[in-house]
């Protein structure tokens, strides 16, 4: 099947089709077939796309399942993945059904949440396989508006201050990403990715408004797409739109949120900031250290102050992907690998805290900390739950949270010791916010009147907790299912960035 | 006059003498029960002449002792401006009917409006541009003032003819200047003079010209007519003046840019330049505060004209090329647009004030939806089309080394996105609905939906008019 990565790119929206012209009615059947239907649609893009994961070859890194199409103005419909981007599109996958199943409460305009759902698989998956400049902007861009709506309509109280917020951020950060795509497109001529990558972009130092820029072009470029990517990350100072949108949003709004729309930072500079301007990064790795560094430590200790469990679960993942940015940027096997695996296993851990936070929202509709305490009484089954991801949160051994920051680390230090002693630093703040929280959550009587009749987990709550709680156990006790996967690749990519530093450096 | 010079404007001849025949079939039934059919009629006439100029104009060729050309680009300007005519024209038939201004003129004067139009894309001439911007103004000027008994309207009516005969007159004066420098009012032939020193007079009128036709264009500083004329004049004449008249003008700065001036870009690439940037930077920001949407319509197309203008500002074929998609995929994004504010009424009045369009997509979720559509995509957010237009023009400008103007420009539309996506805010997360509906009539509704199709289909191949375009720009750049 030549086109695989098309098929399960746009599975999810020919359902978002069906369901929005065939699909009539607002009554609770019809809720009940929009809900079903988009469970089947998403759950047999996981299992296509597991047809993707048997035929990949780890050892050839360059793209595979490769499709290479003449499309509008001189661009390409150009798709295909390698050992990094097929991780991200099993993650994607692998996370849409569960997120759906997480989506069953909601009863309001129900088929529109759905379709809505499915569009945004859509423009995910189709950033991860992208291989068009354009239409990876396309993609990247194009998530801003079914998340905008998620936000916007089925929020809670403050949702078109978080949604607004939300947009306007995203948007100045990605329009200057197309300014410089656009300048690539003209040096280059053309917007392929895997063509961009082995060009050389000019990097002598050039003046800019009477300022010397070190790395010329490259680092201009490299500044124009980082702003887009550290929004998305998010980063250091520009993360304030991360715990509104969050906040706002409904829970299976924030699991995506914060297991798949934040990884495309990430993956767009793994994809395009270090192979494409290895001079700009390397000029630029310094910033984005101190910017990872005091985004550890800082939003680790605006965590601990949060009174609002959702909150401090953002702030909590603003400081995971300062390590994801510090792994990046330390361009070595270990550091690069451990921020995948690190961002694999945000999304699984992150996703599953937020998932936490709406057992209990949905059943006492409110996220203040200081309304529960002692749920362990009545909800054992939860308490073991919340428990395990609050642990892996921590980056306990034996779950993926600690083989992405033991890596990180060591990649870290090999580069820099003062970032991996004062990043390690951070782990230490991760187990206080975080086991404080689950005290304050779990521990203690049960002595709230309201609390005395909360019932335990569901079996569809069990249901969607299972394959997270395995997943995390598997990549933290045989990481080299994933690092197998992504070695080859991974190790391409540094060896190329290293060889084009000291060629290109004088 | 040969039978070649004939067969070139038969398009233009039959128009006009349908408008003539129609125009004596009104007078002498002498009543505005016409309308209806008479409206239908000319939407057919428009949409057979687009069909007919479509299909079967080839090659290049001039008529009157090369007073007029009908080029790739004339045919392709042709086209658009009659099918947005006839697409605006269509829907607006319900409203002027149920709000007293079915007039059977009304038909009449759009058509003659077009016949302007279609004669300044084709023009090659000094003469002939002032003789089909002077015809399609004068119809304009009448149309603004139709609903005689409103004082908006009649104030729209006065000041778009004031401030348009002015601009007019600018044009003429400028002209003139052109004229007394280089002895002729041919496009080739004042080519033809541009040798060596470049006159101090050639360049006044060079700039004259364009400050004139900047009006027809609403670009800033030229643009101050346009909120008061959009939001005085009645809605489908304000439908009317956002999409056809834009294009003509355009077409015609392109034209007379390439035609007349081709050899000395660097002379008027810097003026473009200024008006797009100006227009860009004002468009957004004076947007911001307005609360009644056709006047917010009216900075969003300041804002448009100025990306329009980017695209010419590069001074290129590409640029030429962009700046025609652009043009094309704004003609569809504001007829969809307008398509539904023609349908928002309380209490049988029509209503344009933003707030009346709170939780809109509770009562009306299917056409909630495609003004969403058609937002995001005049906000340029891809993957719909309005995106492709302003990725196409920026390229062009980046091409040409205007990085800055580049930059600003798409700061300007991240502001500009702001009061698009309040639109979408008040539709959808608002407070209590104020009562307003949205009433449709079918053509309405069909072009309605087809416009907000358009924006998401046309991303798979931009409906085709990419290569025509560039078939369009090469005939003019060569």
């Amino acid at each position: 099947m030549a086109n695989l990565l098309s098929i399960i790119t746009f599975i999810p929206s020919v359902a978002a089709v069906i369901l929005a012209l065939f699909l009539r009615g607002d009554d609770e059947a019809a809720a009940h077939n929009a809900k079903w239907l988009a469970l089947l649609a998403t759950s047999a893009t996981f299992l296509v796309s597991l047809f993707v994961l048997a035929g990949f070859d780890p050892a050839d890194t360059g793209m595979q399942f490769v499709e290479d199409r003449t499309w509008i103005l001189g661009l390409k419909y150009k798709m295909g993945v390698d050992g990094i981007s097929v991780l991200f599109v099993m993650l994607t996958t692998f996370l849409m059904p569960i997120t759906i199943l997480a989506c069953w409460p909601v009863t309001v305009r129900v088929k529109e949440y759905m379709i809505a759902f499915l569009l945004l698989e859509t423009l995910m998956i189709g950033v991860f396989t992208a291989l068009d400049l354009v239409l990876f902007y396309l993609f990247f861009e194009g998530g801003l508006i079914p998340m905008f709506l998620i936000i916007g309509i089925w929020g809670g109280k403050e949702r078109v201050y978080a949604a607004l917020k939300f947009f306007l951020y995203t948007f100045l950060g990605s329009v200057l990403m197309l300014v410089a795509l656009i300048v690539m497109y003209v040096e280059a001529g053309t917007t392929d990715v895997v063509a961009l990558m082995s060009h050389d972009f000019a990097h002598e130092t050039m003046s800019v408004l009477g300022i010397p820029v070190a790395g010329g072009l490259q680092t201009l470029l490299f500044l124009a797409f980082f702003a887009s990517f550290a929004v998305k990350i998010p980063m250091w100072p520009v993360h304030t739109w991360l715990p509104d949108a969050h906040v706002q949003a409904p829970t299976a709004g924030s699991v995506i949120l914060a297991s798949i729309m934040l990884k495309m930072g990430g993956y767009g500079l793994l994809r395009f900031s270090l192979p494409m301007f290895p001079v700009g990064s390397d000029v630029l790795t310094p910033l984005v250290f101190a910017l990872s560094v005091i985004a550890i430590i800082y939003t680790s200790l605006v965590a601990l102050a949060q009174t609002d469990m959702k909150k401090l679960i953002a702030y909590s993942s603003v400081a995971h992907m300062g390590y994801v940015t510090i792994g990046i940027f330390a361009v070595n096997q270990q550091g690069v690998d451990g921020s995948i695996v690190q961002m694999l296993s945000h999304g699984f851990v992150a996703g599953a805290l937020f998932l936490c936070v709406g057992v209990i929202y949905d059943r006492m509709h409110t996220r203040e900390i200081a309304a529960y305490g002692g749920l362990v009484n009545r909800m054992p089954s939860y308490a073991l739950v919340f428990m395990f991801f609050a642990m892996a949160n921590v980056g306990l051994p034996g779950t993926s949270g600690f083989v992405g920051e033991f890596l990180i680390l060591v990649g870290a230090f090999q580069v820099n010791t003062w970032v991996a002693v004062l990043a390690a630093s951070g782990m230490i703040l991760s187990a206080a916010y975080t086991l404080w929280l689950y005290r304050r959550v779990v521990f203690g009587d049960l002595i709230k009147e309201a609390l005395k009749t909360i019932a335990d987990m569901s079996r569809r709550e069990w249901l969607i907790f299972a394959p997270l709680i395995a997943m995390t156990l598997l990549v933290g006790l045989y990481p080299s299912l994933v690092t197998d996967l992504i070695g080859p690749s991974v190790s391409a990519l540094v060896a190329d960035y290293h060889a084009a530093l000291p060629a290109l450096a004088n | 006059m040969t039978p070649a010079d004939f067969t070139t404007v038969l398009p233009e001849v039959v128009l006009a003498a349908y408008a003539m025949a129609a125009l004596l079939y009104g007078a002498f039934t002498s009543k505005d029960g016409t309308a209806p059919m008479l409206t239908w009629a000319t939407v057919g006439v428009f949409a057979a002449l687009a069909l007919w100029i479509g299909m079967t104009g080839s090659g290049s060729r001039s008529a009157f002792g090369g007073m007029l050309i009908d080029d790739p680009l004339a045919r392709f300007a042709k086209v658009t401006v009659l099918l947005s005519a006839a697409a605006v024209l269509a829907m607006s038939q319900d409203y002027m009917a149920r709000r007293g201004l079915g007039r059977f003129e009304t038909p009449i004067l759009i058509a003659l409006a077009v016949i302007g139009m279609m004669v300044m894309v084709s023009a090659a001439d000094l003469m002939t541009v002032y003789m089909g911007l002077e015809l399609q103004s004068l119809a304009l000027y009448v149309l603004a003032a139709l609903r005689r008994e409103s004082p908006k309207s009649t104030e729209a009516g006065l000041k778009y003819f004031v401030l348009g005969a002015l601009s007019s007159g600018i044009f003429l004066y400028g002209a003139s200047l052109t004229y007394g420098f280089a002895g002729t009012t041919q496009f080739a032939g004042i080519l033809s003079t541009l040798t060596g020193d470049l006159p101090l007079g050639l360049l006044f009128g060079l700039v004259f010209m364009l400050a004139g036709l900047a009006f027809k264009v609403s670009a800033v500083p030229f643009h101050m007519w346009t909120p008061d004329v959009y939001e005085g004049a009645p809605t489908p004449v304000t439908a009317l003046f956002a999409t056809a008249p834009k294009v003509a003008a355009m077409v015609m700065i392109v034209r007379l840019m390439f035609d007349a001036f081709g050899t000395i870009p660097a002379q008027w690439t810097q003026v473009v330049a200024l008006l797009a940037l100006a227009s860009m930077v004002l468009g957004s920001i004076a947007g911001v505060g307005q609360r009644d949407i056709k006047r917010l319509m009216a900075y969003s197309s300041i804002v448009h004209m100025g990306f329009a203008l980017l695209g010419l500002a590069a001074g290129t074929a590409l640029g030429v090329q962009a700046t025609l998609v652009y043009m094309v995929i704004y003609v569809a994004m504001n007829i969809g647009t307008f398509a539904f504010i023609l349908s928002m009424e309380k209490d049988g009045k029509p209503v344009t004030t933003i707030d009346s369009l709170n939780l809109m997509a509770k009562a009306e979720p299917l056409k909630s939806l495609a003004v969403l559509l058609l937002m995001f995509s005049l906000a340029g957010v891809p993957p719909l089309l309005g995106f492709f237009g302003k990725f196409y023009v920026l390229k062009a400008a980046i091409d040409a080394n205007l990085m800055w103007l580049a930059i600003i420009g798409v700061i300007a539309s991240v502001i500009a996105a702001f009061y698009y996506i309040r639109i979408v805010f008040y539709m959808y997360f608002g407070k209590e609905a104020d009562g307003t509906i949205s009433r449709m009539a079918p053509a309405q509704w069909v072009v309605l939906m087809a416009m907000a199709a358009v924006m998401v289909l046309g991303v798979i191949n931009l409906f085709g008019i990419d290569p025509l375009a560039a078939v369009a720009a090469e005939a003019l750049v060569r």
